[in-house]
């Protein structure tokens, strides 16, 4: 018998199967956004039971007053100069045990060898967070700079890479053991020393 | 012959909505997906600063948000413009940042209890000295993990 109707309708059964292709496709490449930002240990508030005599030319002092103000070793410094200033501080190698630091000027006045190196920070009370993380941002780069540098010339690959690979929940664990070595061996090198001294208050008292 | 004048005498066939359910499924899917769940409004103002060295905050539950910041326009009349503390839902003093921590570190699993970060959302215009005191009250309380919580950007643009 021939068909009365008109043309027949579309087979609509496999649109449900692209619309969940989509959908997954979408799940897939969409990653939740996460928060990021600069990450600092504290120091525990018990001091250490042992006092630890350290030499005043291994730290390097910043301070920074209320009106955002810059002094790195007793110079007043601009911002964008802290980066530089603080890398050839903790590359200076006084003492000549550091047979990977590149630049080091072996100045008597400055730090031993990175292993050493402390960089103080110290902020006022009235000191803007903005200018606090920025100064931060520095001093973290400073290191992490050194330690991409020296990364690449071992591992061919930079060192924050690396590390941010290493926190990633969907790294394998076989690949993370791996990084784990090789993240400490540069920590190692390069030690993040930053301390966070209780800030002054600008009042004098 | 007249298989084919049929064909052009025949009204257009309806276009088939019968997958329009999975279009709406799979859009409905795919915003919750994206949907970050907020459990507390912001009552201050959180414009984070910039820094480039960040690292990203990975598993959100072992995080313990701290918001610091001038009151929005709203709460200004209650609470003034200089810089506060929001905890949770509500502003406090520095001094109960202690009380805080231990509630929430309380709150969370036991084996996440030793792991867990303050991700501190601070204002870029807010001052030190408060942060100073939140530093000294997560000291007291064992809270060393910290994380500044900032924009990705080039930290210069703090200073303008």
């Amino acid at each position: 018998m021939p068909r009365r109707a008109g043309a027949p309708e579309v087979n609509a059964g496999s649109m449900a199967d692209i619309a969940f292709l989509l959908l997954i496709f979408f799940l897939v490449t969409t990653t939740i956004e996460t928060d990021a930002g600069l990450d600092r240990m504290l120091p525990p508030i018990e001091p250490p039971e042992t006092d630890v005599v350290i030499k005043e030319k291994n730290i390097f002092q910043v301070n920074i007053n209320k009106n955002g103000q810059l002094l790195a070793d007793g110079e007043l410094i601009e911002l964008k100069d802290l980066r530089t200033k603080a890398m050839a501080f903790l590359e200076n190698n006084g003492d000549g045990s550091c047979n990977y630091c590149q630049s080091g000027k072996k100045d008597p006045a400055s730090s031993d060898n990175p292993t050493k190196a402390i960089i103080s920070l110290k902020n006022d009370r009235e000191t803007k967070y903005g200018t606090y993380i920025t100064v931060q941002n520095e001093l973290v780069g400073a290191y992490n700079d050194l330690r991409d540098r020296e990364s690449e010339r071992l591992y061919k690959r930079p060192f924050t890479s690396m590390e941010a690979e290493y926190i990633k929940q969907e790294t394998p664990a076989s690949v993370k053991e791996e990084l784990k070595e090789k993240i400490t061996k540069i920590q190692e090198m390069f030690p993040q020393k930053l301390s966070e001294a209780e800030t002054s208050s600008s009042g004098g008292s | 012959m007249s298989k084919f004048a049929k064909k052009k005498s025949g009204e257009l066939p309806a276009v088939s909505t019968a997958s329009l359910p999975d279009i709406v499924f799979m859009l409905l899917f795919f915003f919750m997906t994206v949907t970050v769940m907020k459990n507390s409004d912001v009552k201050v103002e959180n414009t984070l600063p910039n820094a480039s060295e960040i690292k990203k905050l990975e598993k959100k539950d072992r995080v313990i948000t701290i918001y610091v910041g001038a009151p929005t326009r709203e709460f200004q009349k209650v609470f003034g413009t200089e810089s506060k503390i929001q905890l949770n839902d509500k502003f406090a003093d520095a001094g109960e940042v202690g009380d805080y921590i231990l509630m929430e570190r309380a709150k969370k699993p036991q084996e996440l209890q030793n792991v867990l970060t303050t991700s501190l959302k601070v204002d870029k215009n807010a001052n030190m000295g408060l942060i100073a005191d939140i530093k000294l009250e997560l000291r007291k309380v064992n809270a060393l993990k910290v994380n500044y919580t900032t924009y990705e950007g080039d930290a210069f643009n703090n200073l303008k």
